[in-house]
């Protein structure tokens, strides 16, 4: 039976503020998913903590909404356990930068295969508005009493040099932009890092929507607003690695291109390197019935409740006498 | 002294040297070779927050009958630097013997740099207090005095003959063997047949063909040197050798558990490197292949990650794919897990912590040992959840508690905290060979498949993975006990759940509802009842002794299991009154129990390696029995049986205090 979007729903209410940004992401999840085929209950969504956690009980897949900043974890445990899910993590710009931070740097190191998708829009919602790794010095959103005082991280910049083999952004509000992108990257071998820029129309007020549509940045000519974004794949520009040896510099541009920001903001596929080995794959060469068999489908006793594994080898070695 | 006048086969072997010098080899060595002679060995390591140079040692007790512990008394001292004559030359027993090198007599106390002063100032007021030279000398006279043997042994001498014999010119290289040839030494003086300590060192180094044979070259030409150019009549002691009982093993701490854990079938072992933990998972992944039935082979991932909190929301990840998963780590990384281990008490998440206590608070003393996590471990967390905390009492229990532990996991879908400590950890033993087919599998309520129309679909048919089941028996509020909920695996078709650490509804769901809160709580701790009433009695606490009514009752937990048990044997023996109750289910308390052992025994004595009797406290807090005594000791050193032997004379004898602090160590 064909799924359709429609499955891929929850009758759970959706409390998210009116004209958040998150709403896009979602449904550009939801359509990745049907579009790709993603059999229910092969997929987990796994989330952090804010409003962004709460993804996953609108998604008609297993969710997991597990910890603040612990998102990246608990999701590599299970994908590690069973490579045949279908996992994704999602969060927020604080879980996944602040008090995830470093987790975000081992999991590039890792490469487990599957996709991380921030919502990153420079502010702690669910709290109130505070401050977020992403938000750019100086600023002062509206529930700041003084301006922020901390530099901003470079989500892109920082997955690429932490070793993320797919590195990409999207916009909120062109949501099928953003599914293609969320494709990809599911399809991606290896793990891939989604950045969304994502309004918080509560409590950012510096980059809302009207900003990101160029409200305040108009054609001199014709006095049209002019969209900050852009897409990388219309601009002539390949992340994509094609030969071992362009992985340098393609890493290098995409880390440049990153840090485009102002008048003119990049979107799409900034880097992609599928040579690297995915952690699975680096398992797989030690254990080798790992991919047929990995931890979540070994049997662990006989029907009679013995154990199925045996450890004469090991006790043998021990013994003191034959 | 004649041969037949000597202790045989009952001694207590020290040896000692700088961190990398050998002495965790030479002592393996000596342990493998009297357990292949067919002795009970009990050896427990100590050594520094260090990776070279400063003192390590290892002490080895060997008999002809069960010994769970270690002893004070040192009757052979093995050396081959100044520090562990200057530590240890003291604690050597009349009768006893010290084998050291010739050259190091004129060392004075001041030249050796890596004595603390505390110990240096302790060491000076004894020697300048009986009168002796503040040297290595002045302790060997010491030693002297007290009737033990001195055995001096001119190691560069030996080792430029054995150069000049085999033709190998590196004389660095070759006296890395030193170790080995104290150790021989110390051997010949024993009277112990060399063949069997030749086998021993080749088991040791039997990974490296090479290194085994010079190694046992170097021994055999200091055996030989030894027993042409020594006397050992005035050594109180020998050791033969007989023929080993069949199925015995010689095991360590840091394996015991992590077998336990190939065997339960765990999966998936994650771990952030902390000492004494880190040893459980690298013994696992040196063996991540593990032998299945029907000649299959199987595999347990062992994933060090970047920090405690990624390696226990990892397991928790694992766990919920359906692998058995676990964790070991020290208190520090344990105060890291808190956070997460609510989450899986909140989302009857299946996982084993293995929680390897070491001395605290902060970083404390980090290689040595202590029981202070016990409350820590039985309250960890913020907000209410269930857990389990299961204590073993030695190396060989362990194994069998990993596999239960294991399985309380899973039938009581909550997060158990196995205790272990350094002192399990890095000691070894003779015991007889694990039966693997002792403790079965039990995975609990675990729905490998789920119709679609299972009357487990609730809402959006939805699986209702937190469905709230009543039995008709009531509670204590008086109103129907609940029941644990079927658990399913991510990725099973028609299972699809919601996980959250808010409070949930059925399907998993974020609820602030306030019946739906309630009722959820009551459903997780229920499960705390259902856990006292399935697990027996054995493994809530075990009766050991003479159990009569105006018996002297000892109560404790973990690893001062041994030392009690020697003790109390050495007591019984003596013709006292004597039980031990230990303590293996810590949480949830096992009440009944508790007051069926010993609510009607006058004089309890509660033994402890921490400052508060952490256990006293609890039975206080439980059933409102207080002890009679307090045995505690929390200087890092783990608590031997002539300690506690000693403190219950003096509790026998009615000269105790109420408190006793126990003190010994070096």
């Amino acid at each position: 039976m064909a799924l359709k979007l429609s499955d891929y729903k929850t009758e759970v209410h959706n409390d998210w503020c009116p004209g958040c940004g998150d709403f896009g992401i979602l449904n550009a999840i939801q359509m990745a998913l049907s579009e790709m085929g993603i059999q229910k209950h092969r997929a987990v969504i796994f989330s952090g903590i804010g409003c962004s956690g709460k993804t996953p009980h609108f998604i008609n897949t297993y969710g997991i909404h597990t910890l603040h900043g612990r998102v990246l974890p608990f999701s590599q445990g299970a994908k590690l356990c069973n490579p045949e899910l279908e996992v994704m993590a999602v969060g927020g710009d604080g879980d996944g930068l602040g008090i995830g931070a470093g987790h975000f740097v081992s999991a590039g190191r890792r490469n487990v295969d599957m996709l991380y998708i921030i919502f990153n829009n420079g502010v702690y919602g669910l709290t109130k508005g505070q401050a977020s790794p992403t938000l750019k010095l100086g600023l002062k959103t509206k529930s700041l009493p003084l301006p922020n005082s901390n530099n901003s991280v470079n989500p892109l910049a920082l997955a690429a040099v932490s070793g993320f083999t797919f590195i990409a952004r999207g916009y909120s509000y062109d949501v099928r932009h953003l599914k293609d992108l969320i494709k990809q990257g599911i399809a991606h071998k290896g793990l891939a890092y989604l950045d969304v820029l994502q309004p918080c129309p509560t409590y950012n007020d510096i980059n809302t929507r009207e900003w990101y549509q160029g409200s305040d940045n108009l054609d001199s000519e014709t006095g049209k607003q002019i969209p900050r974004t852009y897409k990388l794949e219309g601009a002539g520009y390949d992340g994509i690695v094609h030969l071992e040896d362009e992985a340098d510099s393609k890493m290098s541009n995409a880390i440049l291109k990153s840090y485009e920001w102002g008048k003119k903001i990049p979107i799409g596929t900034f880097y992609q390197n599928e040579m690297v080995p995915t952690y699975e794959e680096r398992i797989a060469s030690k254990i080798p019935d790992y991919v047929k068999d990995p931890p979540s489908s070994q049997r662990v006793s006989l029907t009679d409740g013995r154990p199925n594994s045996d450890i004469s080898r090991l006790l043998d070695i021990l013994r003191v006498s034959n | 002294m004649s041969l037949t006048n000597k202790v045989k086969n009952s001694l207590n072997w020290l040896i000692g040297g700088a961190q990398g010098s050998g002495v965790d080899s030479a002592a393996n060595i000596f342990s493998r070779a009297c357990a292949e002679g067919g002795l009970q060995v009990f050896g427990k390591r100590e050594y520094y927050s260090n990776i070279k140079g400063e003192h390590s040692y290892f002490t080895v007790r060997i008999s002809e009958r069960e010994i769970r512990s270690h002893v004070d008394e040192i009757n052979m001292l093995v050396s081959f630097d100044a520090e562990t004559l200057l530590r240890h030359a003291g604690s050597v027993v009349k009768g006893g013997g010290i084998v050291y090198d010739s050259e190091l007599a004129d060392v004075k106390i001041g030249e050796v740099p890596t004595l603390d002063d505390a110990f240096r100032d302790r060491l000076v007021g004894l020697l300048e207090k009986v009168g002796k030279p503040l040297t290595v000398q002045g302790v060997l006279d010491y030693a002297s005095d007290n009737d033990v043997s001195l055995f001096s042994i001119p190691y560069f001498q030996l080792l430029e003959e054995f150069s000049t014999k085999i033709e190998d010119h590196s004389l660095s290289k070759l006296s890395r063997m030193v170790n080995v040839m104290s150790l021989s030494s110390s051997m010949a003086l024993l009277g112990f047949p060399f063949e069997t300590l030749g086998s021993a060192i080749r088991y040791i180094f039997r990974s490296k063909p090479k290194i085994a044979d010079l190694n046992v070259m170097a021994a055999n030409y200091a055996y030989e040197y030894t027993k042409t150019h020594h006397d050992a009549s005035g050594l109180a002691f020998s050791l033969t050798t007989k023929k080993p009982l069949p199925d015995v093993i010689l095991v360590q701490g840091n394996q015991s558990s992590a077998l336990g854990k190939l065997t339960a079938g765990c999966k998936f072992q994650t771990y952030y490197p902390i000492t004494p933990a880190s040893d459980d998972s690298e013994f696992l992944e040196a063996n991540e292949i593990v032998p299945q039935g029907e000649g299959k082979d199987g595999s347990i991932l062992v994933l060090q990650t970047e920090d405690e909190i990624a390696a226990i929301t990892m397991a928790i990840g694992g766990a919920l794919t359906g692998a058995r998963s676990a964790t070991a780590t020290s208190g520090p990384g344990f105060s890291l897990m808190t956070e997460a281990l609510g989450w899986a008490g909140m989302n009857e998440v299946p996982i084993v912590v293995s929680l390897y206590q070491r001395t605290g608070p902060a970083t404390g003393l980090p290689t040595r040992h202590e029981q202070g996590d016990l409350l820590f471990a039985t309250k960890a967390g913020h907000g209410e959840f269930p857990r389990i905390v299961f204590a073993s009492g030695d190396i060989e229990e362990s194994y069998y508690d990993t596999i239960k532990v294991f399985n309380f996991a899973e039938k009581f879908q909550m997060p158990v905290i196995h205790m272990l400590d350094k002192a399990i950890a890095n000691s070894i033993t003779t015991c007889k060979i694990f039966d693997q087919q002792r403790i079965l599998i039990d995975r609990g309520l675990l729905m490998e498949n789920v119709s679609d129309i299972s009357p487990d679909l609730g809402h959006a048919s939805h699986y209702r993975r937190f469905k709230l089941i009543r039995d008709n028996k009531n509670n204590n509020n008086g109103e129907a006990n609940y029941l644990i909920s079927p658990r399913v695996l991510l990725g099973t078709e028609n299972g699809i759940f919601w996980n959250t650490g808010d409070e949930h509804t059925e399907e998993g769901h974020i609820t602030e509802d306030p019946e739906i809160r309630t009722a959820m709580m009551d459903k997780r701790m229920d499960k705390l009842r259902i856990a006292i009433e399935q697990i027996g009695d054995e493994d809530k606490a075990t009766l050991y002794g003479i159990d009569e009514p105006d018996s002297l009752t000892v109560i404790s937990w973990g690893s001062t299991k041994g030392a009690i048990l020697d003790a109390m044997d050495r007591l019984i023996d003596e013709g006292k009154k004597i039980r031990f109750v230990q303590f293996r289910l810590l949480n949830p308390f096992p009440i009944e129990r508790v007051r069926t052992l010993i609510g009607d025994h006058k004089q309890l004595v509660d033994i402890e390696m921490n400052y508060s009797s952490q256990l006293a406290l609890l039975i206080s807090e439980n059933i409102g029995i207080s002890m009679d005594h307090l045995i505690v000791k929390y200087n890092g050193r783990p608590i031997s049986s002539s300690e506690v032997y000693n403190a219950l004379v003096r509790i026998i004898l009615g000269e105790a205090p109420r408190r006793i602090v126990l003190k010994h160590g070096a």
